[in-house]
């Protein structure tokens, strides 16, 4: 199998979207040199995680998601909860993006007096569902969020972002464990599978394989995709949508810091910002690639 | 003698009543419905109750979840499981985005009994209490729970409330009115205060008549509300009798004593004595063995008017 196939329900015919993925591609690298310019600034934050999970955010905010950034409270919205909420940075340059707010908010990052709090707060941020950073906590809001939305009978999706280094959270479980319980249909996890924490490699931190069968035995559908293709991830949400009575998890395998060969699998830039000179030398590789 | 109801099966009662009215409210426990008294309700709306099993912290991240798509969540469980284990769930995922979660304890303090000190928690107020944004609300008996349960529905933010297990006398009359943040005087007097929640209020009023029949004259405020604290309350009833003793089925660090105690060095300094839990862990037992095995009688209260009035003499 090809790197971005699925364990199941592939659908054969991706090819016509390949011009469209350009533009994702060239999306996800602005996106990329807004999250580093933020950092820079900020002089503190999650530079790696950030960077693994873009095309994820991408994907979810310009393909897949039913949203609207002029009416953020739309009731038939679908949901998007940032459970690894140090990953802040993605998401607020997503949002800005996608018009949620201005762009030049993002320069204000961490700031005393900011809309922009170090972990994603949803008093504070347009566009923000709920506020997370204590790790473990996303998936049992996305839990209530479903329950309640399928009491309203809408048809609206909750989308929760892990990391797998969070995965050590039990109340992870818990939740997992009431997902299938509930046939949370209208639940889809993402696995940020980028393989490393703060204080090294997940497997040699606090092993959390074997990872799909963990999930599959908690009853969920699960589907292994490379997270940084769009149409490996289009197809994941695509399957996730059309299975009834389970919800489902997408691993998506991504590179920590990807994009920037300076931050790629490297444990460092868990928590640390680039430097001036990073910052140079990492925009010069993203401009190059778009080349 | 006094109609003898547990707050529990007030809440349960009243749960049916808000789930008839208010179509948003939902209701959620962690495996002990039928102690709770969530299952009255699950039974009525079966669609609108979801047993979360014995999974605190989920139970707390879904009620945020429930909240945060506009549906009125009471969460249901024993108050140490609620406020001790799953504190950091309702701080980050209900109180740090100030959620409309109605957190509802029951089988709080040492009243619990027989199950002993794992199951007692007698620090639940002040978990609580430390949380910003957090509403605290511990009701003296059935009348005042059964108003607050319906009350809290109409305020906006995330609300603990701290109810019992065991049958405790009713004190209110059917005409009796909650209002977050204001308590309520059971009896005025001149000569000393006493401020009480929850089961010890009945205690407090009981006191005050055994004092009165001796002579000293004291004011028994029924303080339901910790936090927001009623203040102006409190700070009449130290100007105006100069001398306070609290009564709570908690520890005295943190709970109503400490809220009263932070109001009154801040306002208004007068000698204030502190009925409650000295620092230490519940134990097996029955209810009422409990109660006067941790010094939270009538005559414990009464024996600390005593000493404040001592005080207040001393000047």
């Amino acid at each position: 199998m090809r790197a971005g196939a699925l364990d199941q329900g592939l659908p054969e015919n991706m090819s016509q979207t390949l011009s469209a993925d350009r533009r994702l591609e060239h999306k996800a690298t602005n996106i990329r040199i807004d999250i580093l310019k933020m950092l820079n600034i900020a002089r503190s934050g999650h530079t790696g995680g950030s960077l693994s999970c873009v095309e994820i955010l991408v994907e979810l905010f310009y393909e897949e998601m039913k949203h609207d950034p002029g009416d953020p409270a739309l009731p038939s919205r679908d949901r998007f909860i940032l459970s690894k909420g140090h990953a802040a940075p993605a998401i607020y340059a997503v949002l800005a993006d996608s018009g949620y707010f201005d762009k030049k908010e993002l320069l204000t990052l961490r700031r005393l007096g900011t809309v922009l709090q170090g972990h994603p707060d949803s008093k504070k941020t347009r566009g923000i569902e709920v506020s997370t950073g204590s790790l473990g906590q996303g998936l049992s809001m996305g839990v209530g969020m479903a329950l309640g939305l399928k009491i309203d009978r809408f048809d609206s999706r909750v989308y929760v972002l892990l990391g797998d280094g969070e995965l050590q959270e039990g109340q992870v479980w818990e939740a997992a464990m009431a997902s299938a319980h509930y046939e949370l249909d209208n639940i889809c996890a993402i696995v940020d599978r980028n393989g490393l924490q703060i204080d090294g490699a997940v497997e040699d931190i606090m092993n959390v394989e074997p990872l799909s069968d963990k999930w599959k035995g908690f009853g969920w559908n699960v589907i292994n995709v490379d997270g940084h293709s769009f149409s490996a991830l289009r197809s994941a949400f695509h399957v996730a949508r059309e299975i009834k009575g389970r919800p489902t998890v997408v691993i998506a395998k991504t590179l920590k810091g990807k994009g920037v060969s300076l931050f790629e699998n490297k444990v460092h830039y868990h928590g640390v910002p680039p430097t001036d000179e990073e910052l140079k030398i990492a925009i010069e590789e993203l401009e190059s690639c778009r080349r | 003698m006094p109609e003898m109801i547990a707050t529990r099966d007030a809440y349960g009662k009243a749960l049916v009543a808000l789930g008839e009215q208010e179509p948003k409210v939902v209701v959620l426990d962690g495996d002990l419905s039928s102690s709770t008294k969530t299952g009255m309700f699950a039974k009525r709306f079966p669609d609108r109750f979801f047993n979360m099993g014995i999974a605190e912290q989920n139970l707390m991240g879904a009620a945020a979840g429930l909240s945060a798509v506009g549906k009125i969540p009471y969460a249901s469980t024993f108050a140490i499981f609620a406020s001790g284990r799953a504190w950091e769930q309702v701080r980050q995922s209900i109180a740090y985005a100030e959620l409309n979660v109605k957190i509802v304890a029951t089988h709080s303090g040492v009243t619990v009994g027989e199950d002993g000190g794992s199951h007692q928690s007698v620090e639940d107020i002040s978990l609580m209490r430390s949380i910003p944004g957090m509403t605290v609300i511990v009701p003296a008996d059935a009348v005042e729970t059964e108003r607050a349960i319906m009350e809290i529905a109409r305020y906006r933010g995330p609300v603990f409330v701290r109810l019992g297990r065991m049958k405790v006398p009713v004190v209110f009359d059917d005409g009796c009115e909650f209002t977050i943040g204001r308590s309520s005087t059971m009896a005025d007097g001149t000569d000393v205060s006493i401020i009480s929640a929850g089961v010890m209020t009945a205690k407090a009023v009981e006191a005050g008549k055994e004092l009165s029949a001796r002579g000293i004259h004291a004011r028994v405020i029924n303080m339901s509300t910790i936090k927001p604290i009623d203040e102006v309350a409190i700070v009449q009833a130290a100007r105006q009798t100069g001398a306070i003793v609290t009564a709570e089925e908690h520890s005295i660090i943190g709970g109503l004593g400490s809220a009263v105690a932070e109001v009154v060095v801040r306002r208004c300094p007068v000698p204030v004595e502190f009925v409650g839990v000295q620092d230490t862990f519940g134990t097996s037992g029955t209810s009422e063995e409990l109660l006067e095995y941790f010094g939270l009688t009538t005559s414990h209260i009464v024996a600390s008017v005593e000493r404040v009035i001592e005080r207040k003499k001393r000047g």
